[in-house]
């Protein structure tokens, strides 16, 4: 390393430096904007310092310029868009697509690597290695997988899962291709070898993501976002860049944490995640019937009552609640509530929404402080002493079956909503949740059933408080 | 195995463990906008995408120069503006409507007064 290019890698040290600082300034709401600011600003660095280094080198041609410059243009454009554009119920899908061109992108730096160093006299045997290959594997399948599962939220492929006959011998099939021929490519120099490697790993990651249902999607996501920085470290290895390494290495470790812990909170393992989903039609069955219990059901102006009267209301929120975009109706009964002196908190299971955290960031559009948001392990021992819970378009994350052995969500921690003195339960219908098996709860003598569609419940509760109150 | 792979493999190992270290901390609320800015951080890889620059001067290459290319910055640009824009949102208490409370209306009865005190805080009760 000489001269100028040392200079150069001292500032992608400096890079990978503030990539850490800015990943520890999100520990907080508080410091996380600037997290945000000072990683981008390593960023920068990175760009103008390449930038410096093209230019030095002067080996890039006119075409090169304005190939690379048009396309970081269009780039930065689409980005800039999409980001602009973007519904807070949508990120999922965003977070999903960012991942797909990252590991896209990862793949395409390995791919050049390899085609260019075939071309020249030197071959390309012995620079080919396990992580050109590791690069072009992981990165292929991510971009692939990715829109998958971006297209699954956005709803242009069904979102629940798509299995078909010999699919799991086919997924097997195609790892063994893609693997054997990578292996293959140590001893052999062939463009076509790395072909077939590239097309078997897109092919696997579709295939990866089609058996998984919709709301195991908070995983699939955080594994992507894994499987994204694995690749970004690996095009790391390749062009022997210390940025690259870091931030592939960091991103790999948070999206493996939040993949464990996606999962933790579903109480199963990503293999049996991975493998398919619930609903696949033997769980059902598992579960026995909660018997004659009765289901109690109550209009807007009764539950205006309990919730004007009392005195500490906790609010459950989940995907329902996203998905008829009642998020700002929660916040505004809940000011209401708030105007009256009653104590409002919100439980926020670690599954609630499509993604980790997803949940915090629909309530923080609605305007929702943050402290009001509360995580399972802590307002769990709140439950019983509040007046009333408030169930929004949540179900399987509140079924006390889990409690118990023997039932398809047995394990599964979940807010301890029936320890509340009333519950109220709002829902279109008595359908099932994910799981496909009854919420017990529903049949508990202290909980009332209020069916609606979340938005309009919502403002009907508003107005029914405000009516009751008098203001 | 040579210096060079020794040296990024150290690296590697260490960054893997310092992200299990600082990732480890950060709480539950900000998963998303923590997913979205390390969505950003893997954009490094148009570092990459543009070293390609250097030696392509054939179609192949420059498609995939501009192909890694648009990709890449995609990533960058889109996950900063994203993460930003949901790390704004995020606040601890919340934002009073223009005119102020209406009890505070009524307490001071002076506009001037009235807004300085609802920006510092003065006269806000505690709920």
């Amino acid at each position: 390393m000489t001269g100028f290019t040392g200079y150069i890698q001292l500032v992608y040290v400096l890079t990978a430096a503030l990539f850490v600082v800015g990943l520890h300034l999100m520990n907080s709401p508080a410091t996380a904007r600037r997290g945000n600011q000072v990683a981008m600003a390593g960023m920068v660095i990175a760009g103008i310092a390449t930038f410096v280094l093209l230019i030095h080198d002067g080996t890039v041609t006119t075409t090169g310029w304005i190939v690379l410059i048009t396309g970081a243009l269009i780039g930065s454009a689409v980005g800039l868009w999409a980001a602009q554009t973007v519904q807070m119920t949508a990120m999922p899908q965003l977070v999903s697509a960012f991942n797909s061109v990252g590991g896209g992108a990862a793949a395409l730096v390995a791919i050049y690597g390899y085609y260019d160093a075939e071309s020249r006299a030197t071959g390309v045997l012995g620079s080919t290695t396990v992580f050109t290959v590791l690069d072009v594997l992981i990165g292929s399948v991510t971009f692939s997988g990715s829109i998958i599962a971006a297209g699954k939220l956005q709803g242009f492929i069904p979102g629940q899962p798509i299995i078909f006959k010999g699919g799991r011998l086919l997924n097997i099939g195609l790892a063994v291709v893609a693997i054997g021929t990578a292996a293959f490519l140590f001893g052999t120099a062939s463009l076509p070898a790395l072909f077939i490697v590239v097309l078997a790993s897109l092919a696997f990651g579709v295939m990866m993501v089609l058996p998984i249902g919709g709301a195991d999607m908070p995983v699939v996501i955080s594994l992507l976002n894994a499987f994204t920085g694995t690749a970004v470290a690996m095009a790391g290895f390749v062009i022997q860049n210390w940025a690259l390494i870091v931030a592939g290495a960091l991103v790999g470790a948070s999206g493996s944490i939040l993949t464990k812990l996606m999962a933790d909170a579903m109480n199963r393992s990503l293999a049996n995640i991975i493998v398919g989903g619930f609903g696949t039609g033997d769980s059902a069955a598992a579960i026995a019937p909660a018997g004659d219990a009765q289901v109690r059901s109550i209009a807007a102006d009764d539950a205006a009552i309990q919730l004007a009267y009392a005195q500490k209301v906790i609010v459950v929120p989940g995907y329902g609640l996203a998905a008829a975009q009642a998020q700002h109706g929660v916040a505004e009964l809940a000011k209401v509530l708030e105007e009256r002196g009653i104590e409002v908190s919100y439980a926020i299971h670690p599954v609630a929404g499509r993604m980790p955290g997803h949940m915090n960031v629909l309530l923080a559009e609605a305007n929702v402080p943050y402290p009001q948001l509360v995580e399972m392990d802590e307002i769990n021992p709140e439950f019983a002493r509040t007046d009333v819970a408030l169930v929004i378009g949540a179900n399987d994350v509140t079924n006390p079956a889990a409690r118990r052995v023997g039932t398809p969500i047995s394990g599964m921690p979940i807010l301890d909503v029936d320890q509340a003195r009333s519950i109220i339960v709002v829902k279109r219908s008595m359908g099932h949740g994910y799981a496909g098996l009854d919420n017990e709860l529903y049949v508990d003598p202290k909980t009332s059933m209020y069916f609606a569609d979340a938005k309009k419940a919502m403002s009907d509760l508003t107005s029914a408080v405000k009516t009751l109150v008098g203001a | 195995m040579s210096t060079a792979l020794l040296t990024d493999l150290t690296i590697f190992i260490l960054a893997l463990l310092v992200g299990i270290e600082v990732i480890g901390k950060v709480p539950a609320t900000l998963h998303t906008p923590l997913m979205s800015a390390t969505n950003a951080i893997h954009g490094i890889v148009l570092v990459g995408a543009l070293l390609i620059g250097l030696s392509a001067h054939n179609a192949v290459g420059y498609i995939l120069a501009f192909v890694a290319a648009v990709f890449a910055s995609a990533n960058v640009v889109g996950g900063y503006v994203v993460t930003g824009r949901m790390l704004k949102m995020f606040r601890r208490k919340e934002v009073r409507p223009e005119p102020g409370q209406p009890g505070l209306d009524q307490v001071n009865g002076h506009k001037g007064i009235k807004g300085f005190a609802g920006r510092i805080g003065i006269g806000r009760t505690q709920s």
